[in-house]
């Protein structure tokens, strides 16, 4: 599964990084705390989150995530959107609550293990 | 003359929801010349009613006691905030009000104490100082140098509430005037664990909530007088200011 198949599935809205969707999924990742997505994640995991500080992008790109979801119709900073087009990281954002969204993303086969 | 001051710029009074009721001016102000101390700062939670009569109380007797404020910008980032002049810290406490939301939960975060210099209640404060305000780090940090004060991202060694647990590294660019090292982290541990941070000063205060806990994590400073503009000097290693290893 690539970022691609989660923006079709549940319609989200792109903010950055509209040629980048074509990673593939490894798993899924949701917190808040920046410091616990450094050493939690895994590399290609999408990522759940309601932090909009242009620092998410630092993390997902220093982690090689697949993409970040803003979730709860959060509005990523400009900043934030200006240093995602730079790293090439997808942001997309949807109105569901993070604990919706997790559930949602799970019903169609991303889980929080990641193979690797 | 440049001389060592013995300095715990972090203290919360009875004001901030999770201070001890007994942490009044009186009681304070003892307290800290008993550990010895030159210069302390009150510090609440968002909030800085209680500033002026601690300023009082310490004055007469021979106390420095800086304004302040620890805010908490909307990512949920403790920050030291530091001023020379009480308005402009009340200036910030104006941004501060018109972006804190909700009401505080009495029975639940604690009382929010306004007292006089004798320790009365004068009043009670009805918002949720514990809350985040919908301030970014960076606004905060910039609204703060234009009123000529000192930022210091508080207690980073911890996870709940500091800068690098909220946002994982120091944003670029940012000019914060320093970092908050708690009393849980060692001096050498701290060294090691913040290498990548040098460039910044280090300071290490109580983070007082009660009176026992008050100079129990402090920073000396080279200074020629107490004062929030020397202390911003030496935490930028100006004019021989600077902050002394213990």
């Amino acid at each position: 599964m690539t970022v691609f198949d989660i923006f079709k599935s549940f319609e989200l809205n792109v903010r950055a990084g509209k040629d980048r969707l074509h990673e593939e999924v490894t798993g899924g990742y949701a917190s808040d705390l920046l410091s616990d997505v450094i050493a939690h994640s895994r590399k290609g995991n999408i990522w759940i989150t309601i932090q909009t500080h242009p620092n998410i992008v630092a993390v997902a790109t220093m982690k090689e995530l697949a993409g970040i979801i803003l979730t709860g119709g959060r509005e990523p900073d400009a900043d934030t959107i200006k240093k995602a087009e730079e790293e090439g990281m997808p942001i997309l954002i949807s109105p569901l609550l993070t604990f919706e969204l997790v559930g949602k993303l799970y019903k169609i086969g991303i889980s929080g293990m990641s193979p690797c | 003359m440049l001389r060592t001051f013995r300095a715990d710029l972090h203290i919360h009074s009875c004001l901030s929801p999770c201070g001890d009721e007994e942490m009044k001016p009186f009681a304070i102000v003892t307290q800290a010349l008993a550990m010895g101390l030159d210069m302390i700062a009150i510090c609440d939670h968002n909030s800085a009613e209680n500033i002026a009569v601690f300023i009082s109380a310490g004055h007469k007797r021979g106390l420095a006691v800086i304004p302040g404020m620890e805010v908490t910008s909307k990512e949920e980032i403790h920050l030291l905030t530091l001023f020379e002049r009480q308005e402009d810290c009340l200036a910030l406490q104006d941004l501060i009000y018109q972006n804190l939301p909700g009401e505080n939960l009495e029975g639940v975060f604690g009382r929010q104490t306004v007292v006089n210099e004798r320790g009365e209640t004068i009043g009670i404060n009805p918002k949720m100082l514990i809350g985040a305000t919908l301030l970014s780090l960076e606004q905060i940090v910039s609204v703060v140098g234009s009123l000529q004060g000192i930022t210091i991202a508080s207690h980073i060694d911890r996870q709940a509430f500091s800068l690098l647990g909220q946002l994982g590294l120091i944003p670029e660019g940012i000019s914060l005037d320093g970092l908050e090292v708690s009393i849980r982290t060692s001096k050498g541990e701290a060294q090691k664990r913040f290498h990548d941070y040098q460039r910044f000063s280090f300071v290490r205060f109580s983070d007082a909530h009660r009176l026992e806990d008050i100079g129990k994590n402090i920073t000396h400073f080279l200074l020629e007088k107490t004062s929030s503009d020397e202390v911003k000097m030496a935490l930028h290693h100006q004019e021989g200011r600077r902050v002394v290893e213990q």
